[in-house]
């Protein structure tokens, strides 16, 4: 397998430990770590400041009966959260987005479909299926965008972005992906403001499509 | 915490929880949650604590770092419409013994990060408190750094290729 090349960068990995992305990014970053061993020793490293934080961390005591309690607890079943496991090219945080389900895939237009796994305010995130050789629609974007490519490879002026690869785009990016020669890319999209697209039709369609 | 995590062992768990409640708790306050609530969420950490024992790896994390993450794992789920986007959790095996030199490097590395903490300049030190508690945007922490964590980062890289080794000798 081809190694990853383009991570995340650290203040993400920060901003993830301490828990202050939106859902979308979280998405990206949880998706990568379970994909780059070097990103999950970073983002570890990240949790090693928090738990130094919490230990330094002024004590406020606890009621009296909260230990006793916790301790009548410990036999009782107890219901946790496991983490997300993989399904196909999907890593466990994005199976879990998509519910264990296959994408429902929306025509963009030029082949290219989307899937929106989230939308709301504070940021978008969407699955993208780019067929061999086809560009997705020149688009900009508020703010930052990050692609994690699950599927295939893409390549614009910043490079080219294989499996496990991430790209980091900000707002003076206006890029134009690509979608390698042998199969189709298949990729995961955050950003923290709606997408706009260049071209007259795409923005036609947006109030439909919700880009 | 090997010992509750291998023998169950509740004193021990006793013992963790005089020391991380109080700092928990008040750790939960600050980012503005009332008492009440925040004893729920000490709860549920340390609940999560004992019940997940089995994932704690010595050579990857500290007991602080590992609670840390629990801790912003539970309050998320909480406050948010949405659950936090978790990592796949890598499989450990039963019969994986820790390397006891990596635990004792991660060790001296971490307490290495603690002095470098404590002995940054006081602004400098609120900045590292407000951005893991979780006060800064990313975009804000992109701004501040300085913190050495290079080192740490390869130790826990170590680790981490040590348990993949070890799992591939497993299958
Ligand atoms: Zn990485």
């Amino acid at each position: 397998m081809k190694t990853i090349t383009h991570h995340i960068p650290d203040a993400l990995l920060a901003a993830y430990a301490a828990g202050t992305l939106p859902y979308a990014y979280e998405m990206v970053v949880a998706a990568h770590v379970s994909m780059c061993d070097a990103c999950r020793a970073d983002l570890a490293a990240h949790e090693a400041v928090g738990g130094a934080v919490l230990e330094d961390t002024a004590s406020t005591a606890v009621s009296a009966d909260l230990k006793s309690n916790l301790m009548d607890l410990l036999d009782m079943p107890f219901e946790t959260r496991s983490a997300p496991t993989r399904k196909g090219i999907y890593p466990g945080p994005i199976a879990e987005a998509l519910k264990g389900k296959a994408p429902r895939w929306r025509p963009l237009g030029g082949g290219v479909r989307q899937d929106i796994l989230d939308a709301g305010p504070e940021g978008s995130a969407r699955l993208l299926f780019i067929p061999p050789g086809m560009a997705v629609p020149d688009h900009s974007h508020n703010g930052l965008e990050l692609t994690l490519v699950l599927q295939g490879s893409f390549s614009d002026d910043a490079g080219e972005f294989g499996v496990g690869d991430v790209e980091v785009a900000d707002q003076e990016v206006d890029h134009i992906p690509t979608a390698g020669p042998d199969v189709p890319c298949i990729c995961l999209a955050a950003t923290d403001a709606p997408l706009k697209f260049n071209s007259w039709l795409p923005r036609l369609l947006q109030p439909v499509f919700r880009i | 915490m090997i010992a509750v995590r291998d023998n169950r062992d509740r004193a021990a768990f006793a013992s963790l929880f005089d020391y991380f409640a109080p700092r928990l708790k008040g750790f939960i306050m600050r980012t503005g949650t009332g008492s009440g609530q925040a004893e729920e969420i000490v709860q549920e950490v340390m609940l999560t604590v004992w019940n997940k024992s089995d994932l704690f790896d010595p050579g990857r994390a500290q007991v602080s770092s590992w609670i840390y993450q629990i801790a912003r794992n539970r309050q998320i789920d909480k406050i948010r419409k949405e659950n936090r986007a978790l990592p796949e959790e890598l499989q450990m095996e039963e019969e994986t013994e820790p390397d006891a030199g990596q635990v004792l490097g991660l060790q001296q590395e971490a307490d290495r990060l603690k002095d470098a903490i404590r002995n940054l300049k006081p602004e400098q030190r609120e900045m590292i408190e407000k951005a893991y508690l979780g006060e800064l945007t990313h975009q804000e922490i992109k701004q501040q750094t300085g913190l050495p964590l290079g080192t740490i980062k390869s130790r826990i890289r170590l680790g981490l290729e040590r348990l993949r080794h070890e799992l591939k000798h497993i299958r």
